[in-house]
């Protein structure tokens, strides 16, 4: 087969910006078959794999890319299957430029192989065309329960039933699937997409309770001690949202990013008809930089606010969401008010917002995390005319978990400490990963996260049973 | 699964329902709440847990029906199920050490003042419960209060049920007669709270509220039930829902609180039209 030496990846079809901006329907609308092959063939498949070793997962890439371009899809699928519970939705919602694509040799002159996209393309094919349901393995005996059922406690629930595992998820919400189901948005990833992975799962014999507040109808010490699970994995997330503590920050139209999210995603407030109301903006401003506050301000201009903001107090340079998701945001009309910051929220006389106070901000000395500190311009005060103002600055660890289990080491930002390389909490057979140590990270690294503790876990019984 | 064992009308507006979960009523404590939803498609609704049974894995909800989604609930029957039950959420009402205290109860609020006043009574408290309706046909829970508390003092807006006039004037009544409460414990409509709240700081009385905000998740993810509590913004789910009533800023919580009333308007419509159609 003729090896593809353009320089550039295969565009993305995608819907044209100024119709999208008005749907919810997924953005990108993936290759075709062919596109597919063609852009498989510009692997060089080159010996070092340095894609293989920048994948928190560690999925053989060439060697799935080498079936997509030999079209052996199910060859493809089975590669990418061996490393990711979760391919759909990481060939979506991945940073592959930071990761597998960043360190393609392709990359150095001209574009990375587009690896994310071929990746979902195999996926995707995959559910619409095999029937196959996955065997459930033939158990060991042995019991895992696993707290919190999004993307790093379905990693390492697929990994383990693999092995043998009886596993069984605890979720909290109504709904499997965390930030997959109420944090990222149907546009960026539909939620049936979500929904078939998850069924993957439980055909595999992962038992998925929802509804289950670990912490509250059952602490960690009744799930070793009543329900005789051996090990316990945590991947609570990180869900607590932060606000500015700014005056005015409790009027009627300030939502936390997570709750208008939740609102739209898992409470279908987009649909026509939803029982969950959502406020009918005018003007947003959407305050911080990453891919959340992206998904926020999109939802927001989907939903027909006329103006959406993003208010960031650092540069375009400094934004902190992926630059996919701000191109894309741009192209959708999203107004980017940079190097800008809220210093009050203004309300009416009958508590809804009715503008933000902001200053300016110019950017000084590098700080602590290496980024130039952005310091307040003096005598630049205005206000900007929004009704509605989402806050999307970052969220912590939920305290039910640390709060409930005595012995379980956390920091001082309420992550829970662990030995840094498989999990391993301070207490013994309890493993944690994910948000829930690292604080808000990406869906791929907390997958990463299932994956090694899966690995401890495995490792740990059998040493026990021995 | 979350079966509806038993359904009882108590007044016109307000139901009480057991409700077979076993996990939540072997942890459940006064002052915790779920979180159920009706159907598939509906709101995600908190309400305070009215009374357990342990034994029988059994958890009671009161509910007064306010808009479309109680409306929905309203609408199932005995041995139907709940398509979710979450629980129980927030923390427990302190009650350890307390040796006599007055629980106030207003309206609907009483159902969840109830549990309280049983678990004081059972821990040999000396309970007195000052429970206000505005009238008589509203009145619920009457014989399981005069059970569980020393002394009940009953109140009605219009005169028909007990004594008319407010429970706060009941209160000072009982502090002025020379009534050391160790804590007062008030539940019922935010502005009955506040004003409850007004007469105790004045005798200097320690007083326990519980908020119910809008909330959606009520494990401390989407920060909607946020209140100010002593200048410091807290989450009801999380944090409470019980806080010390002299620090919470009452004016702003009535404010959030009508955050979508036009919505719930027109979904109460809605529901009542649909009902209605179904009737037909």
């Amino acid at each position: 087969m003729a090896r593809n030496m353009n320089m550039m990846k295969c565009p993305m079809p995608s819907q044209a910006p100024d119709v999208r901006n008005r749907n919810f329907n997924e953005v990108a609308l993936g290759y075709t078959y062919e596109m597919a092959v063609e852009e498989a063939r510009r692997c060089l498949n080159c010996p070092k794999k340095p894609c293989v070793s920048a994948c928190p997962v560690q999925i053989d890439i060439p060697a799935f890319i080498a079936c997509v371009a030999g079209e052996d899809m199910e060859g493809a699928y089975r590669v990418l299957s061996a490393s990711s519970a979760l391919p759909a939705v990481c060939g979506r919602v991945c940073p592959q430029e930071n990761q597998c694509e960043g360190k393609c040799v392709r990359g150095v002159k001209g574009e990375s192989v587009a690896i994310g996209r071929l990746e979902r393309f195999v996926a995707d094919w995959h559910r619409e065309h095999s029937h196959e349901t996955p065997a459930a393995p033939e158990k060991n005996g042995h019991k895992v329960a696993i707290i919190g059922a999004g993307p790093s406690g379905l990693t390492a629930a697929g990994d383990l039933a693999k092995l043998g595992y009886s596993v069984t998820v605890y979720e909290a919400l109504h709904l499997a699937g965390g930030v997959l189901v109420y944090g990222i948005p149907e546009f960026r990833l539909p939620k049936e997409i979500v929904r078939k992975e998850i069924e993957g799962l439980k055909a595999m014999g992962v038992e998925i309770l929802t509804n289950m507040v670990i912490g509250k109808v059952l602490t960690i010490d009744e799930l070793f001690e009543e329900m005789g699970f051996e090990a316990v994995y945590i991947a609570s997330g990180a869900g607590l949202p932060r606000f500015m503590g700014i005056p005015g920050e409790s009027l009627k139209g300030v939502y936390s990013a997570n709750e208008y999210l939740t609102r739209i995603n898992l409470m279908k407030a987009y649909l026509p008809g939803s029982k969950t109301p959502i406020k009918k903006s005018r003007k947003v401003a959407v305050v911080g930089g990453g891919n959340v506050a992206m998904d926020a301000a999109r939802s927001a201009k989907r939903l027909g606010a006329e103006e959406v903001y993003i208010v960031y107090r650092r540069g375009m340079a400094e934004l902190p969401a992926r630059k996919e998701e701000v191109e894309h945001a741009e192209e959708e009309g999203i107004i980017f008010k940079t190097l800008t910051n809220p210093v009050e929220v203004l309300g009416d006389e009958n508590g809804f917002v009715c503008g933000m106070r902001c200053v300016e901000m110019e950017l000084g000395e590098p700080d602590a995390s290496g980024r130039r500190r952005p310091v307040v311009k003096e005598g630049s005060e205005f206000t900007l005319d929004v009704d509605t103002m989402i806050m999307s600055i970052g969220t912590s660890p939920n305290p039910l978990i640390r709060s409930t289990t005595p012995g379980l080491e956390t920091n001082r930002h309420g992550c829970i400490v662990t030995n840094g390389d498989d999990g391993l909490t301070s207490r013994e057979g309890v493993y944690a990963g994910g948000d829930a140590v690292t604080g808000a990270a990406t869906v791929i690294l907390a997958m990463g996260a299932g994956k090694s503790a899966a690995k401890a876990i495995d490792a740990y019984i059998r040493e026990k049973n021995a | 699964m979350f079966t509806i064992v038993r359904k009882e009308r108590l007044n016109p507006t307000v139901t009480k329902m057991v409700i077979r979960a076993p996990f939540v009523a072997r942890k459940a404590e006064p002052g915790q709440f779920i979180i159920f939803r009706a159907h598939e498609d509906s709101e995600r609704v908190p309400l305070t847990i009215a009374d357990y049974d342990r034994e029988a894995g059994t958890v009671t909800i009161i509910y007064q029906i306010v808009g479309g989604s109680t409306m929905e609930l309203d609408a199932m029957r005995e041995g139907e199920d709940l398509c979710d039950f979450v629980g129980p959420l927030g923390v427990a009402t302190h009650t350890e050490g307390l040796r006599k205290v007055a629980v106030v109860g207003g309206g609907v609020g009483c159902a969840i003042a109830y549990p309280v006043t049983k678990k004081l009574h059972e821990q040999g408290a000396e309970v007195h419960a000052v429970v206000g309706f505005r009238n008589q046909d509203l009145v619920i829970l009457e014989k399981e209060f005069e059970a569980a508390s020393s002394r009940v003092v009953k109140m009605s807006d219009d005169g028909s049920w007990g004594e008319k006039g407010l429970v706060t004037a009941a209160l000072e009544k009982l502090i002025q007669e020379g009534n050391a409460y160790d804590e007062v414990i008030a539940i019922g409509p935010l502005v009955m709270m506040k004003f409850v709240c007004a007469v105790t700081k004045k005798y200097g009385i320690k007083t326990v509220v519980s908020m119910n905000p809008i909330m959606i998740d009520g494990t401390g993810m989407c920060g909607g039930c946020r209140l100010t509590v002593g200048g410091e913004t807290k989450f009801a789910c999380v944090d409470g829902p019980d806080f010390d009533g002299h620090l919470v800023d009452f004016d702003e919580a009535m404010k959030r609180g009508s955050m979508y009333r036009d919505f719930e308007q027109h979904a109460r419509e809605a529901s009542c039209n649909l009902l209605r159609k179904e009737a037909d």
